[in-house]
């Protein structure tokens, strides 16, 4: 009855969580399904006349060159007589005005307006696909940046053009294999740092990054070097244009975006890269071929300080300039032509000039200019009519919108609805101006143009705009969660206690409420939206506790009169101002900065130790670290008296410090298997962190091989060597089973297969089958053993051995003795430790209610002897926590080993350092206060596991996933993706999950390193009262399951806060995303890593970082509910047992 | 009595901010090209060097030192010897502290020293200034009610709150390594912050007794 409320206590505020993260992420991240289908040549678009659409028309142009000019904002390409004084960036390409004035029917400037975020990957995937920009394009690939949705290039390809590409090399991880020649330029990575010597451009960090390796050496511009760099573009260039191995040119030139982003617009290094912009530009327009179309455009504007990636005007604003030899245009520019060209409108253009079919999911309008009028096809070689164009266009975006909106349901269905009657409308009108081929009224043209870009609207809207209510919603529910893990860790006694129905009350009434909204959406909107309906429940039923809570606290405040409340509510604002507190307030705020995030891993640690240096600290300052000394300068009555002999003390504080010593020490070695992100320059990975097959040298692999096997080892070791000492292993379950068999077994496997899969490929050719088989089967083996451990621990989690025996020697022994006793044969040493909790004693004063005075019985009765009682509850979970942790390292680099072992003992030390402080501070006779585990600990406990997060060699941020581990045990990848995902996120998140899962020890650990000194020399004079380590656990079931509630509780309000200072940050993040692009590392390394544009890096961020927040949060709740439902399924079980096992004897 | 040790202990604060003060403002005037942000480590030295000296001088005129119960020769110059042991051990442990910390073990040692040394002119110097070398009665000072006088109050607030702005000083480590101020102090431990908090920390500890 406890153990579920406690359970689903739990689950309710983890289901609260969830909700509240669904809601924040539902406004957040709009997801854009991906249509992963290909337009043909051969496509019918419906309704059609039977032929092909596509290529049914003689293509006007044969060739095309596409020089794409990174950042070329439009102020750059006018050009303005009249300006006497230009700035550097003014007038500095005369050519394009010149050719605009000469040959109007020819040329064509546009403003080229980029769909925000304006950074180079996802511009390049907006003109060429044609779709819009969103945050999480569903149903990529995620290990590789390739574009798989409908494409230009791959179109190009498809109709049997050759495509050659030079320049920027995203392109070539865009766009992979689908060149026919290309020549990308080396990579601008920001590895290249490292080639810098020269430590003051360490710090212009910012800008340096962008540049090709020889602009780093130079610490004043060398406007000549920039110009060389440029030149071995322009010269391949030139090969190129007067070769004729190509049918569409695709020319990228950084220069101009590198000059913005080192010394801004306003610079003279700005004038002379587009006065060399100007001559290849001209030199390209002489040398053009009749058939050819020149397309010159930027990709994206640039600020004022030459940045870029945020909605600003100056941003977004491109050129687009159009040439042809031949005259491409029906008439000189007029002023009903638009002026602003979508950067989408590109790709149908192009692609109906070029005669190659539309890319499927392009949303964007033909620019109808380049088009001749119906009816006068006399300047225009062949090509498509305005209308007929469209009509295309149309049709293609209506079958677009038609299969998006089957496989989506986030464009709002009036509007679709609306768009279909318009496009039903549009065609019926088409088809009959087409059947009668009477001319075209530009009635129906202006109306095509309408219906395309209201779809282009509609979609805009739908795809790349926050929810801020849902986001402010979702923060909200998230805050208040948090207060009601405090409330409820804080509470946790009273609400225990609390006789009343425990959850049926909040979930009817959410239930209700989230009903209630559903019912009122679908009456004014038509719709239900499932997260409001979520909301509504779960602020119903959080109010609903918190009026509990409410009614719960009076009695407590009223015992003091009225003044007490004020008092009180301060003395919560004082606890909660507590360094345990202030040190998780902190990792909360330094979640705010982006310098802190990227050196997450070092902060954590830092601030850990802080943490746990303060535990002896204050410890000692309250005078429970030293034993009391004998000096008469200080008052007998200032110090209470002393409750331990002040040898234990000494023994106490002795383990405390050494552990503290293991425990330092551990975290300060922890510190070298750190990955590194891209924006720390002068960061070296660890070197344990790649697979040993990489390594080169077969000493060193040797090496690293031996060492990763002997702290396997030791981790086994330890694991076995704790329940041994606790005499776990002394029975013939499933666990002990487990333990004694299944644990060193896994270890071998996973040696096994650490050495089989370090082998060289080639060094062993006659035993490659041999290889093959152990690479499959060792950890295959392994799981399958991990799963069978975990199974048995599960299906029989005791680890007690009893053994009855009457002997006459407990007959002998005198009932005012403490009635336990130990086997004979061991030390009184050991007889403490290997403490033997006198189940009988305890089950007859269960039984005594019911029964006679228990004297005659205790007589007649054999001795029962009980190996591991006292660790009934703790084995299991140190047993199931160790094979799940030999497990985790399976998915992980053999080099990891050491770090798991580190995990270990860091673990251990904290637990006994724990364990010691409430020895210690034990002796204030707060042994009545129940089994309150400290702030401190779990602090510790929660932040040691993000530690551990980076010291496994993870990092939150994409590239750092570890994707080897979906390959352990398959290495002929998967076919589901099912399975590699779970493989992926347990290797992320395993040290979360190993720090959850081993959360109950927290409580437990006390318990088993109970100074028997103390309460056995107080308790032994009166009844025999020894409800020894965890039997004592048992004695109190209530306080049992306050204490578990209130350690999880706490648990989960630290990881909630870090999830709600997450989502503000994003939030932040979300709402600035403009301001904080104009300075810091998010902008530069967003430009040039294309997985790092802007959205998806603060999605993959904020993801990775809620994962990680959320996974302890689940986990925990998991294990600790699955722990309890244990405890609660085999404790009653026990005396049971053992009480049948006791009749049998005594028939 | 009680204000007799307030005022000393006032005026010895005062001489030791002001040798700190002084310990800035001479060389600046004497040694060519120093100041507190370029020749930091001539800067730190100095400031340790005279508070050392001052505070040693100070505490040993004041007499503040517990009584010894033998006055031989000899035992005062083991209760030297031990102290100046000490007072590297001292050095010692800091370095370690602040190695753990997360400075670099090797490179940059000299400036991590320099920190420890500094933290030990600050802290360790003062408790063997005042209690002598005992470690024992070091820790039960800092404890509860382990105060015994006036000066032992002020030890306790001084060392707590030169410990604290060390630690508050790594703060800044972090942020964007781009600005020129940091420049200087991103592979550093703090040196500065835990001046601004000492004097700081002066003025609190007046302000603390004041109600005492």
């Amino acid at each position: 009855m406890k153990g579920t409320r406690v359970l689903s206590l739990l689950l309710w505020l983890c289901l609260m969580y969830f909700v509240g993260i669904y809601l924040f992420v539902g406004g957040f991240l709009l997801v854009r399904m991906e249509v992963n289908r290909t337009s043909t040549c051969g496509d019918i678009l419906e309704p059609g006349d039977g032929s092909g659409d596509f290529c049914g028309s003689q293509p006007r142009f044969r060739r095309a060159v596409l020089i794409i000019i990174d950042a070329l904002k439009i102020d750059f390409a006018r050009f303005d007589p009249s300006n006497t004084a230009p700035r550097p960036y003014e007038n500095k390409i005369p050519v394009l005005e010149e050719t605009l004035s000469s040959r109007p029917l020819q040329s064509r400037l546009y403003t080229f307006r980029a769909d925000p975020p304006t950074t180079t990957m996802q511009r390049i995937k907006g003109f060429t696909t044609g779709s819009l920009p969103t945050f999480v394009d569903v149903g990529n690939n995620f290990a590789s940046s390739a574009i798989l949705e409908d494409n230009l290039i791959q179109q190009f390809g498809k109709t049997g053009k050759r495509v050659v590409f030079m320049g920027d090399d995203t392109w070539e991880s865009l766009f992979p294999k689908k060149f026919h020649r290309s020549l990308p330029f080396p990579s601008f990575n920001v590895k290249d740092l490292h080639t810098v010597d020269n430590g003051i451009l360490q710090h212009l960090y910012t800008t340096s990054m962008y540049l090709p390796p020889e602009l780093h050496f130079p610490q004043v511009f060398n406007a000549s070097i920039m110009l060389n760099f440029c030149s071995r573009t322009c010269l391949c260039w030139f090969e190129t244009v007067m070769g004729d191995d190509w049918d569409v040119l695709v020319a990228h030139f950084l220069g101009v975006d590198h000059c913005g982003h080192r010394f801004g617009p306003d610079h003279p290094a700005m004038a002379d890269k587009l006065t060399q912009m100007d001559s290849v530009i001209r030199s390209v327009i002489d040398r053009l071929q009749n058939d050819t179309l020149l397309v010159l455009m930027g990709d994206h504007g640039m600020t004022d300080t030459g940045d870029h990636g945020g909605e600003s005007q100056k941003e977004t604003d491109a050129t687009l300039f159009l040439y042809s030899p031949s005259p491409i245009f029906p008439a000189p520019l007029s002023q009903t032509e638009p002026d602003v060209v979508p950067q989408t409108d590109l790709v149908p253009t192009l692609a109906l000039l070029l005669g190659v079919p539309i890319p499927y999911s392009s949303v964007g309008q033909v620019l109808l200019p380049l088009f001749s009028p119906h009816g006068q096809t006399g300047s225009a070689v062949g090509g498509l009519s305005q209308l007929e164009a469209l009509w295309i266009n149309a049709k293609q975006v209506n079958r677009f919108l038609e299969t998006y909106s089957s496989m989506a349901k986030d464009i709002p269905p009036e509007s679709l609805s609306q768009l279909q009657q318009e496009f039903s409308r549009l065609s019926s009108e088409y088809l009959l101006t087409a059947r009668e081929s009477r001319l075209p009224s530009s009635h129906l043209v202006s109306a095509l143009q309408a219906y395309l870009t209201s779809v282009r609207d509609i979609c805009r809207a739908t795809w790349a705009r926050f929810n801020p209510v849902k986001m402010a919603a979702g923060l909200v529910l998230l805050a208040s969660v948090c207060l009601v893990c405090f409330l409820m860790s804080e509470l946790s006694p009273a609400l225990m206690r609390e006789k009343t129905a425990g959850l049926l009350a909040p979930l009817v009434v959410a239930l209700a409420v989230g009903a209630c909204a559903a019912a009122a959406q679908l009456l004014t909107r038509g719709y239900v939206e499932t997260a409001w309906c979520l909301a509504a429940g779960a602020f119903s039923s959080e109010i609903l506790f918190f009026w509990r809570v409410c009614r719960l606290s009076p009695p407590a405040v009223t015992k003091n009169g009225a003044k007490a409340s004020k008092l009180s509510r301060w003395l919560v604002l004082r606890r909660l101002l507590t360094p345990p507190l202030m040190v998780p307030l902190l990792r909360c705020a330094s979640l705010l900065s982006d310098s802190y995030v990227i050196a997450e891993g070092r902060v954590i640690t830092f601030l850990v130790l802080s943490l746990v240096i303060y535990i002896p600290i204050h410890l000692n300052w309250n005078g429970l670290l030293l034993p009391p000394s004998p000096d008469p300068l200080k008052s007998a009555g200032l110090l209470p008296s002393p409750a331990l002999s002040p040898s234990i003390v000494r023994k106490e504080s002795g383990i405390l410090l050494a552990c503290l010593g293991v425990l330092i020490g551990s975290m300060y070695l922890s510190l070298s298997f750190h990955g590194c992100r891209e924006e720390q320059g002068f960061c070296q990975p660890s070197p344990f962190l790649s697979p040993l097959s990489r390594l080169q040298d077969s000493q060193l692999k040797n090496l690293y091989y031996i060492l990763s096997v002997i702290s396997l080892g030791v981790f086994a070791y330890l694991l076995r060597h704790c329940l041994c000492h606790y005499g776990n292993l002394n029975s013939s379950g499933g666990a002990v089973f487990t333990a004694r068999w299944i644990l060193p077994l896994l270890s071998v496997c996973l040696a096994l297969h650490w050495a089989v899969s370090a082998t060289p490929e080639d060094s062993f050719r006659k035993l490659s089958e041999l290889i093959r088989l152990a690479q499959l089967a060792l950890p295959r083996a392994a799981f399958c053993l991990l799963g069978l451990g975990l199974c048995l621990i599960w299906l029989d989690p005791l680890t007690v051995f009893v053994k009855a025996r009457a002997t006459s020697s407990s007959r002998s022994s005198a009932p005012a003795l403490p009635r336990y006793r130990a086997s004979t044969g061991i030390s009184p040493q050991a007889e403490l430790r290997h403490l033997i909790p006198q189940i009988y004693h305890r089950m007859r004063r269960s039984l005594e209610d019911g029964e006679l005075s228990g004297g005659i019985e205790a007589d007649n009765r054999p001795t029962v002897e009980a190996y591991g009682l006292g660790t009934v509850y703790s084995a299991p979970v140190l047993l199931f926590w160790g094979m799940l942790g030999v497990g985790l390292l399976l998915l992980h680099p053999e080099g990891m080993a050491l770090s798991f072992l580190l995990l270990l003992l860091e673990m251990g030390a904290l637990l006994h350092i724990h364990a010691s402080s409430v020895n210690l501070s034990g002796a204030h006779g707060a042994s009545t206060g129940g089994f309150t585990v400290p702030w401190a600990p779990i602090v510790v406990w929660s932040l040691a596991a993000t530690q551990f997060f980076h010291a496994t060699g993870h990092l939150p941020t994409f590239p750092s996933i570890q994707w080897g581990a979906a390959f352990v045990g398959f290495p002929d990848g998967h076919t589901g993706t099912f399975l590699p995902a779970l493989l992926v996120s347990l290797n992320t998140f395993a040290s979360h999950i190993l720090f959850a899962v081993g959360c109950p020890l927290l409580l437990l650990w006390p318990l088993v390193r109970e100074v028997r000194g103390s309460r056995g020399g107080r308790a032994c004079g009166e009844e025999g009262e020894d409800a020894v380590m965890e039997m004592r656990l048992r004695e109190n079931p209530e306080q049992f399951s306050s204490a578990l509630l209130q350690l999880s509780a706490r648990y989960l309000f630290i990881h909630g806060v870090q999830v709600c200072s997450q989502a503000a940050k994003t939030n932040l993040k979300v709402q600035f995303v403009r301001s904080l692009l104009g300075r810091g590392v998010v902008a530069v390394a967003l430009e040039f890593q294309p997985w790092h544009s802007l959205y998806f890096s603060i999605c993959v961020y904020f993801l990775v970082n809620i994962q990680h927040d959320i996974t302890p949060l689940s986990v925990s709740t998991l294990f600790t509910g699955l722990f309890f439902s244990l405890c609660c399924c085999y404790s009653p079980e026990t005396p049971n047992g053992v009480e049948g096992f006791c009749t049998q004897v005594d028939v | 009595m009680w204000d007799h040790e307030i005022k000393a202990m006032a005026s010895t604060h005062a001489i030791i901010t002001a040798s700190v003060f002084m310990a800035t403002v001479i060389p600046a005037v004497f040694v060519p090209g120093f100041s507190v942000y370029g020749t930091h480590l001539l800067w730190v030295y100095a400031v340790s060097g005279t508070v050392t000296c001052v505070s040693v001088a100070i505490f040993w005129l004041l007499g503040i030192s517990p009584p010894t119960k033998k006055h031989t020769l000899g035992y005062k110059l083991s209760r030297l010897s031990r102290s100046c042991l000490y007072f590297f051990l001292s050095c010692l442990f800091f370095y370690t502290v602040v190695v753990l910390y997360g400075a670099p073990l090797i490179e940059s040692a000299l400036e991590t020293f320099s920190l420890s040394v500094l933290l030990t002119s600050l802290t360790t110097l003062r408790c063997l200034c005042v209690l002598g070398p005992n470690v024992q009665t070091w820790i039960r000072v800092f404890s509860r009610h382990g105060a015994m006088s006036v000066w032992d109050t002020c030890l306790q607030i001084t060392v707590a709150c030169t410990l604290i702005g060390a630690w508050v000083g790594a703060f800044p480590i972090p942020l964007d390594w781009d600005r020129p101020w940091q420049v200087s102090s991103s592979h550093r431990k703090p040196t500065y912050s835990d001046w601004n908090q000492w004097t700081f920390e002066l003025l609190f500890s007046f302000h603390h007794l004041q109600p005492v």
